[in-house]
């Protein structure tokens, strides 16, 4: 189908872009893909192997004019595939932007295949990732994230209705496509999805013009100044009114925030997979089935099952920690724990869950501090708790673009069972809860090695994985519990960052425990737009960080924890460039110092003793689940060069 | 007579670039989107790529040359510069920029320079070579 290219600013092989091009029972044939790439080589490249895929293809060569192009023509494209590194902006932000803007699948593309960066793409929601040299036989299947999409927001619009408003919005790309694919339930969803399509797009038009309800463009800068005034302000008390006010651009109105600022909760209602329900983790996390985790299974990203396999991460700690991670999964699916083919998405969502699920189990258990243990080696547990919340609420937003995909994952590992009590854990932050975690050593092991042995943090290592000990399932997820947990705690090392990162794990918490502790919830949400990226830098941080302290050393105490995680923070600090927010949240010098001061205040409060029993107070206890986490993080010891610990025998 | 020959002789030319390890599987795979309807398509994608390669190459000598020594800087144009060869299957030039970067990353500035030199002549050479090869395949149709 090649219907030539035209020379503009974008070239696009259909002269129109109006929805309808489909022809039903020829599905896939005619998705419109918009392909982004500063390379000629490769635009062109791509473009004829999508055109012979029989594709509808528009090629780009810079991220502002495919924003611009993807705003004026709602209907004018299925799905986005993007290179990573382009001078003009940064791959991950444009897939923000183009998550937050229209909810559309993306798909990332690079010629490096390094797992930290591949697990960017997860958490920023990409719904796969595409090493380059691209072949043709990974474009032919592109479709598959469409119809999984579409599927998932339908299958979220039944259950939230409040958010399925917003989604609706953003389905409007795949009005007539619905027909074509005969497994999506279009009916009422479509109906419903045009109007509020119509509704929105009156929202969304680009209109220069200022008569009557001037209309606004919500461009990457402005959008920026949003988030850092709803930051400011905490998501709960970010009112338009005040928005408006701190943001004091000249010509925005009350109405043009608070539309905005709808589509923003709800945004990060997705990517949270957390919409306000109370439902428990554990039966959310079963969410969506294998279709989901389809195209995370072509990302290189951590192999939970590998993990598992290795014995390292109980897979069920594993889907425990991601589906906490995920909070509620918007979807509600069970999701197998052999899911765990969609690591990369769970990667780093599942060292949270574990921490969540930890902490759930800890019925008394409050706090929600625990379940950052292993991250935030300087922090307290206060900070540890509000930094999994913000963590997992970052999972959340990371997973946006593929909450269900993603939510499902995690509901499934949360949902077994010693998701509450990881999250108990967590929460418990002290040894305190460690005891009642006893009970699954197996995912305690697993979490901790692959999480401490990445980093290091002995929090981590904890109570919290005891409490997910599922063998059958740890195999599966031991092999991503290591990247996850580098991901995961990562974001707790950030001091900033685990700050707004710890909310969110409250708030998945909360979502298992009942707690209703939204406030950590704030915290998450002020990363604004770039909680994909904060969650990111958070995540290449934790893992340094975690990586910083083998449990032996342990008795140096906080100050020698301080530096990794210092380390973590301004390698974190790289991670986090794109983000705008993440700067005022996470001051990596300022960091430094908080790490130290937390990772005193730790100390003292023995959070860091419950790791490393022998040391510090309730040694018993730790001692025990120290000791089944040495086993685990002997095993990831190697791996990561983690000296100290000697993860042998991770029990499975 | 004289078409076989030149297509054998194309044959042959093509097969060396493979068997001596210029080229790779990438190259096949533009192989298989030429058709009727994008004849050259092959040819037209290398053009391609070595006007926007000679590009890349400029801007990492600049860079080579400006003090203090950027190697991160280095290491983005090499790491688009590598993207882009190894989507034309360009297997040589592939691995020196590998090389390169292996440089940057350790920030070694004179084994840059070298290995930057074998980058660029990796790249003439098959360009050379790719030209003759297109050139005897388009007398051979």
């Amino acid at each position: 189908m090649d219907l030539g290219v035209k020379s503009q600013p974008f070239t696009s092989s259909n002269a129109s872009w109006k929805s309808g091009d489909v022809v039903p029972g020829q599905f896939p044939a005619g998705l419109k893909v918009l392909v982004v790439d500063d390379d000629p080589t490769c635009l062109r490249i791509l473009e004829k192997m999508l055109k012979n895929c029989l594709y509808e293809v528009t090629t780009c060569n810079r991220a502002e004019v495919a924003l611009d192009f993807l705003r004026d023509n709602k209907n004018g494209c299925d799905i986005v595939i993007s290179d990573v590194h382009m001078p003009d902006m940064d791959g991950f932000k444009l897939l923000e932007h183009i998550g937050l803007l229209m909810d559309l699948p993306v798909i990332m593309m690079s010629a490096d295949d390094s797992k930290h960066v591949v697990m960017k793409g997860v958490t920023h929601g990409a719904c796969d990732y595409l090493i380059k040299p691209v072949r043709i036989e990974a474009l032919k299947n592109i479709w598959q994230h469409v119809v999984r999409k579409k599927k998932h927001e339908w299958k979220d619009k039944d259950v939230e209705h409040s958010g399925s408003v917003e989604e609706g919005e953003r389905q409007q790309k795949f009005p007539e496509d619905v027909d074509c694919s005969s497994s999506i339930n279009e009916g009422n969803w479509k109906n419903s999805k045009r109007r509020k399509d119509e509704e929105d797009e009156v929202d969304d038009r680009d209109d220069t013009s200022t008569l009557k309800k001037p209309r606004v463009v919500w461009s990457v800068e402005l959008h920026q100044q949003f988030v850092t005034a709803v930051n400011q302000l905490g998501i709960d008390k970010a009112v338009p009114k005040k928005i408006l006010e701190l943001m004091n651009v000249p010509g925005l109105t009350r109405e043009n925030v608070a539309s905005h600022l709808q589509k923003y909760r709800l945004y990060l209602r997705r990517l949270s997979g957390v919409s306000q329900h109370q439902n428990g983790l554990a039966n959310s996390f079963m969410g969506p089935s294998d279709p989901s985790f389809g195209p995370m299974s072509s990302l290189s990203g951590v192999d939970l099952q590998a993990l598992a396999a290795s014995g390292q991460l109980p897979a069920q700690s594993l889907a425990s920690i991601q589906a906490a991670a995920l909070g509620r999964p918007t979807s509600k699916s069970a999701v197998p724990l052999p899911l765990v083919d969609q690591r990369n998405v769970f990667n780093f969502e599942n060292p949270k869950l574990r921490f969540i699920e930890g902490q759930q189990q800890q019925s008394d258990s409050s706090k929600q501090v625990n379940l950052l243990h292993g991250i935030p080696t300087n922090m307290d547990s206060k900070q540890l708790a509000t930094l999994h919340q913000s963590t997992l609420g970052n999972m959340n937003m990371h997973v946006h673009s593929q909450t269900s995909q993603s939510n499902s994952l995690l509901m499934q590992m949360v949902q077994p069972q010693s998701r509450t009590q990881l999250l108990n854990e967590i929460n418990g932050s002290h040894v305190s809860n460690i005891p009642s975690s006893v009970g699954q050593p197996v995912l305690s092991r697993a979490i901790p090695s692959a999480v401490l042995g990445r980093n290091g943090i002995e929090n981590i290592h904890g109570p919290q994985y005891t409490s997910l000990s599922q063998p059958s399932t740890s195999a599966d997820y031991s092999s991503q519990s290591t990247e996850f947990s580098g991901n995961t705690f990562p974001l707790a090392s950030s001091s900033g960052m685990s700050r707004g990162l710890l909310p969110n794990y409250d708030a998945l918490n909360v979502n298992q425990n009942g707690n209703q502790d939204w406030r950590l919830q704030n915290v998450g949400s002020t990363f604004g737009p770039p909680h994909h990226s904060n969650i990111q830098g958070g995540l290449d941080v934790s893992r340094s960080v975690l990586i910083q302290q083998p449990v032996s050393s342990s008795q140096k105490g906080g100050q020698s924890r301080i530096p990794s995680a210092n380390k973590a923070a301004f390698s974190l600090a790289e991670g986090f460039t794109s983000i705008p927010n993440v700067g005022q949240q996470l001051n990596f010098s300022a960091s430094d110092k908080s790490l130290r001061s937390k990772a005193e205040r730790l100390h003292e409060t023995g959070f860091q003793n419950g790791l490393f029993s022998e040391r510090y107070g309730q040694e018993d206890l730790m001692s025990a689940l120290f000791k089944q986490q040495q086993e685990g993080l002997g095993a990831v010891e190697s791996e990561f060069g983690f000296d100290g610990y000697h993860l042998d025998n991770l029990p499975v | 007579m004289e078409g076989n020959k030149l297509h054998d002789q194309a044959s042959y030319l093509r097969n060396a670039l493979f068997n001596q390890g210029y080229l790779d599987e990438q190259f096949l795979q533009l192989e298989d989107l030429q058709d009727e309807a994008n004849p050259n398509f092959v040819e037209e994608v290398v053009n391609l790529f070595y006007t926007d390669s000679t590009r890349l190459i400029r801007n990492i000598e600049l860079t080579l040359d400006s003090v203090p020594w950027d190697f991160e800087k280095l290491d983005n144009i090499m790491h688009q510069f590598k993207g882009s060869s190894s989507s034309i299957g360009a297997k040589k030039v592939k691995k020196e920029c590998t090389k390169f970067q292996e440089y940057c990353k350790v920030g070694n500035l004179e084994g840059c320079m070298r290995t930057f030199q074998e980058v660029k002549q990796e790249h003439a050479t098959l360009k050379r070579k790719l030209e003759n090869y297109f050139q005897l395949a388009r007398e051979a149709r």
